[in-house]
């Protein structure tokens, strides 16, 4: 598969993009995980990251997260590139990772008390913050109760109450319905979308899951650390010739090897 | 879940990393979450008391008859065995507990709770050396409580040296929390920590002044008597064991100083995203 170009790589606009990356690589010792990386979110949109497994998505989520340091190339967050702003960049993201990473022995105040802690909230902010992301998720009756006590469904809803505690711009969200049954993941779903609706808030969705994409989303498929495809859904659609996101995917997305496998069977 | 009500966009977030009280306010979120982890996990404090008072209540009973200490300072009398190791069974406390810390950042890497922490807009050296300080406030209440409980034993040093060694302890604290946290950047598994326990916390424990004083090692091992005196462990239990009596080591002090800025620029270097280990690695937890 040729390698296709970005469309509408960076958004126009005066608005600054929610995230842009320009040319960011990175690999674990002499194993390439990305390479020369170059998307953009516009601001209050959902632009879903598209791969399957291995394809550098978590990865990609690390570095803009700034867990790991950029090797190369530049990440920016409204503005402010991630290595040379960083604390400008962290405090308008919010993160869902993809494992889970509330405290189970700790109620769901206290685990929600310290990430305030962790961005600054002062005392009456994090009460009032608690109380509002907690109704927003429905989860205001669960406050005491320790997490280890909860579902999976209502512990990836406290992970996105956490995530928005602190008012972010940006929401990461790396596979976030991964293990949860049909009705909980439509709930994420719908949620996430009225979320960006109402507040404004863009979004970059990780995921692997094609019934979690809407056409009017922005893409960015990635295939063994290669940027196949970024932009407008429709756009990237009527690029590779598909008439729906799954093709595109399938397409963009799968890797060659298997594709070759595939395509020599009887 | 709802969102029936628009709620009007906040052009900045709320997150404020910046000035004294937001600094404050962080730090003392991570020595609430620490200290909330400890009293949900009782066998690990029970067991943190448990391992000195076993060495206090059977070895040192056993080998107080075989073991002559002598008139070495700070000591102007002869002390009985157990007045001996206590400053060294303290000392054991913090080093268990450092290293505890360390299995527990191994760990909250493995299942992905260190990245709360990592992601917070404070600088990376802040949050580690606020999580050094809450790791270490926990491990002085357990000798506290270890020393309160050898007191019934027997072991009263003056009742001023149980306020003059709370800085030493501190001190202490800060340097093996320090080296745990650097070997905590190192260790890739959790399983690997078993290596930790046998080729740096036993070693450093029994190659030291903690259990025997020097000049008796000396007599049996020159060999293992330049070992002691080059392991930074053995200062740690001399600036305890001075303190308790009110007095100042000063070497002690210089090496323990020394070693904590060491170890915990490497544990800030090794974590450091720019510069550190951990981009070394793929991300746990994630599948690229």
């Amino acid at each position: 598969m040729e390698h296709m170009e970005h469309i509408h790589p960076f958004p126009g606009g005066n608005e600054p993009a929610a995230i842009a990356v320009q040319g960011v690589s990175h690999s674990y010792g002499r194993h390439p995980a990305l390479k020369d990386v170059n998307f953009s979110v516009p601001a209050g949109s959902i632009a879903m990251l598209l791969g399957l497994n291995g394809a550098g998505k978590t990865t990609l989520f690390s570095l803009i997260s700034r867990l790991f340091g950029i090797q190369k190339g530049s990440i920016s967050i409204f503005n402010h590139d991630i290595a040379r702003e960083p604390r400008e960049a962290l405090r308008r993201i919010g993160i869902v990772f993809q494992s889970r990473t509330l405290d189970l022995d700790l109620s769901v105040k206290q685990n929600l008390a310290y990430h305030a802690a962790l961005h600054g909230l002062s005392h009456a902010q994090t009460k009032q913050r608690i109380e509002a992301v907690l109704h927003t998720v429905e989860m205001e009756t669960r406050l005491k109760d320790k997490v280890r006590s909860l579902s999976g469904g209502q512990m990836r809803r406290v992970e996105i109450a956490r995530a928005l505690l602190h008012e972010p711009r940006l929401l990461l969200l790396d596979e976030p319905t991964v293990g949860l049954d049909i009705q909980s993941r439509a709930s994420i779903v719908a949620f996430i979308r009225k979320l960006v609706a109402n507040q404004g808030i863009s979004v970059l969705w990780a995921t692997h899951l094609i019934d979690e994409v809407d056409v009017r989303d922005h893409g960015v498929m990635l295939r063994q650390g290669v940027v196949t495809a970024a932009g407008p859904l429709q756009a990237i659609m009527t690029h590779a010739g598909t008439l729906t996101v799954e093709e595109a995917f399938n397409k963009l997305c799968r890797k060659v090897e298997l594709q070759e496998v595939l395509s020599h069977e009887p | 879940m709802s969102l029936d009500t628009p709620q009007v966009t906040t052009p900045e977030p709320l997150s404020r990393p910046y000035g004294i009280g937001p600094y404050l306010t962080c730090m003392k979120g991570i020595l609430i979450r620490e200290a909330l982890r400890f009293l949900h996990q009782r066998e690990r404090f029970i067991s943190s008391l448990v391992r000195p008072l076993v060495w206090l209540f059977i070895f040192a009973a056993g080998f107080r008859q075989v073991l002559g200490v002598s008139i070495v300072p700070p000591y102007k009398t002869y002390v009985l065995y157990e007045v001996y190791i206590t400053p060294g069974l303290a000392g054991m406390i913090l080093l268990f507990s450092g290293m505890q810390s360390s299995l527990s950042m191994v760990y909250d890497r493995e299942m992905g709770n260190m990245r709360t922490l990592l992601i917070s807009p404070f600088p990376r050296w802040y949050l580690l050396v606020s999580k050094l300080l809450a790791g270490v406030a926990v491990s002085l209440a357990q000798v506290y409580v270890f020393l309160g409980i050898a007191w019934f034993w027997g072991v009263k040093p003056p009742p001023f040296g149980y306020i003059a060694v709370l800085p030493a302890l501190l001190l202490a604290g800060l340097m093996l929390g320090s080296l745990g946290m650097l070997l905590s950047s190192i260790i890739k598994q959790l399983e690997n920590f078993a290596g930790i326990m046998n080729f740096v916390i036993f070693p450093m424990y029994f190659a030291s002044s903690a259990l025997y004083p020097l000049w008796r090692i000396q007599e049996a091992s020159p060999l293992l008597y330049k070992i002691c005196q080059a392991n930074p462990f053995t200062y740690a239990v001399e600036l305890i064991r001075f303190a308790f009596y009110g007095q100042l080591h000063m070497t002690s002090l210089l090496v323990v100083a020394g070693c904590t800025i060491v170890f915990l620029t490497g544990a800030v270097i090794a974590y450091d995203p720019s510069r550190g280990l951990m981009s070394r690695k793929p991300a746990a937890g994630g599948n690229s």
